[in-house]
């Protein structure tokens, strides 16, 4: 899933400041699950806000409100709501950044009469997975060429503080990563895995230079399916 | 031969060779660069110029290495893999070549978390073991990645770094294999304190004929201080200093603990001059650099050999 994290309450309330008329806006998916932007922190933040304006006098409405995916269409359309939306002065989105770049274009998409801004909540951190309660760990970079069969299912694109191919590099200590001693070392692991698979010979050939055309590095990607497509 | 550089042309001799290294200031002070060199001259036959070491801007390794070539010396451009990627290593090496610099060694680079600028983005476009291979094919196909021939002649002496302390120790000789395999030429490990783990080390490369495919140097560091043996056993990647070593620095007693090190090191250097596939010695006197005459004096390093 993708994971974030809830901006300072202090940046928040700055970046809302100017305006009266305020929708805190949850996503009921990747962020809701990890606790940071679901229906949930949306009624908290929004009485946050209702509270830390309330004491310094300043006239404010903040309503929460839900959609199950921000980054579709599909979940957005709600005539009532799109009315609530082109009421408010803001919407403070508490999605992902997708979320909060796809709300803001469809909703100036679909509401024409009125520019609708949106702004952000959240700092989207990174595709990880739930390891243990109240934990999450950064798992996938989207490179967009995976090369988890050769390295017995552990990324060393995203799991290695320097994306190495060819590991361990001379940092690893103890099955630790050179940055700190909480980060694991990817290349540990993934000798460890690939020994108790008996698939050692996999990582003794050199691993060529990496293409990074299919990743960002090749510029903003676009996902294509013409059989999907109208 | 390949470059042909002094460092080479001695291992093909089969000299015992010692090379040095050389911090470059943190600006672009060359005086700095001239006292340090002025005190190995003579004393190493080649002085490996460090790359933003441990994450810290100072002057760039292929500037350093052309003064320290206008000073008399011999140069080994340290690149690491963290500030560049594959065009910036690939043009930064005909640059260094065009200005007489014939050794370099391959380096992933310590993170820049460690450093002066830890927000800094870093590359790793390509890893030190795919930084070998390309200079080997720019050296031997005279080719750059991509395929397209170079303009001129380009013939590098590649090194690149092994660390026989870190984990998994296992893997470690493993990995001196890839290296050798993506067309390493030399190898400088790192410090070397637990010679037991060294000595178990260099009998997997030995069993594996490694030492017969590359020659390895063995890195060593005078300590200083009981402080910096500390120091360095807690926060240096890959360093293991044995507990008994540290006693003896400590029982050297004040005022007496930096010739102690440098009596332990010079024992170090006998017992490693006597290990099999131990081609020569990589003195990393950090800091130290003018108790390099003295060192190489005292473990009958001198003279070093002229060609």
């Amino acid at each position: 899933m993708i994971t974030a994290d809830r901006k300072p309450f202090e940046e928040i309330k700055e970046s809302i400041k100017d305006y009266e008329k305020i929708m805190v806006l949850g996503c009921e998916t990747c962020v809701a699950v990890c606790q940071a932007g679901g229906e949930k922190e949306a009624e908290i933040l929004a009485s946050e806000l209702r509270l830390a304006f309330g004491n310094e006098g300043k006239k404010i409405e903040v309503n929460d409100e839900l959609v199950v995916r921000q980054c579709d269409d599909e979940f957005m359309g709600d005539p009532e709501f799109l009315k609530k939306v082109k009421e408010a002065d803001v919407i403070l989105s508490i999605a992902c950044g997708v979320g909060v770049q796809h709300a803001c274009n469809y909703f100036n998409r679909v509401i024409t009469d009125k520019p609708i801004r949106v702004i952000p909540g959240l700092n989207t951190t990174f595709m990880g997975a739930n390891i243990d309660v109240g934990l999450w760990e950064e798992r996938c970079l989207g490179c967009g060429d995976c090369v988890l069969e050769k390295t017995g299912g552990i990324c060393p694109i995203a799991r290695c503080a320097k994306s190495l191919l060819n590991g361990p590099c001379g940092g690893s200590s103890n099955g630790k990563c050179e940055i700190n001693k909480d980060t694991d070392c990817a290349w540990h692991l993934i000798i460890e895995r690939l020994e108790a698979l008996g698939e050692l010979e996999r990582i003794k050939p050199v691993e060529m230079y990496k293409d990074w055309r299919p990743s960002h590095s090749g510029g903003p990607r676009k996902r294509v399916r013409e059989d999907l497509r109208l | 031969m390949k470059s042909g550089s002094n460092l080479e042309r001695l291992l093909e001799k089969g000299e015992f060779v010692v090379t040095g290294e050389l911090g470059p200031p943190k600006g672009p002070d060359v005086e700095v660069v001239k006292k340090k060199g002025a005190m190995l001259k003579g004393n190493v036959d080649a002085v490996n110029i460090t790359d933003n070491q441990t994450a810290i801007v100072r002057m760039s390794s292929i500037a350093t290495s052309k003064i320290l070539i206008e000073e008399g010396l011999e140069p080994t451009m340290q690149m690491v893999a963290r500030d560049r990627n594959r065009l910036a290593m690939m043009s930064d090496l005909f640059g260094a070549y065009a200005l007489g610099i014939r050794n370099m060694l391959c380096l992933s680079g310590d993170h820049q978390s460690f450093g002066s600028h830890p927000e800094a983005k870093n590359v790793f476009d390509i890893d030190s073991i795919q930084m070998i291979y390309m200079v080997k094919t720019m050296t031997d196909e005279h080719k750059v990645i991509c395929g397209d021939e170079i303009e001129g002649d380009f013939k590098m002496f590649i090194g690149a770094a092994s660390n026989p302390f870190a984990d998994p120790f296992q893997y470690r000789v493993h990995r001196l294999a890839k290296k050798i395999e993506a067309g390493v030429d030399f190898i400088q490990t790192q410090c070397i304190y637990d010679m037991k783990r060294f000595k178990e080390f260099m009998k997997q490369v030995v069993d594996m004929g490694l030492h017969e495919k590359c020659k390895i140097l063995a890195g060593v560091t005078p300590l200083k201080s009981v402080g910096m043996a500390r120091y360095m056993a807690a926060n240096v990647s890959g360093i293991i200093i044995p507990e008994e070593m540290i006693d003896r620095l400590k029982g050297a007693g004040k005022g007496n603990v930096a010739a102690e090190g440098i009596k332990i090191l010079c024992e170090q250097i006998q017992e490693l001059r006597g290990i099999k596939g131990i081609a020569g010695i990589h003195l990393m006197a950090i800091e130290w650099e003018h108790k390099v005459p003295e060192i190489v004096e005292m473990a009958g390093l001198l003279p070093r050999p002229t060609l």
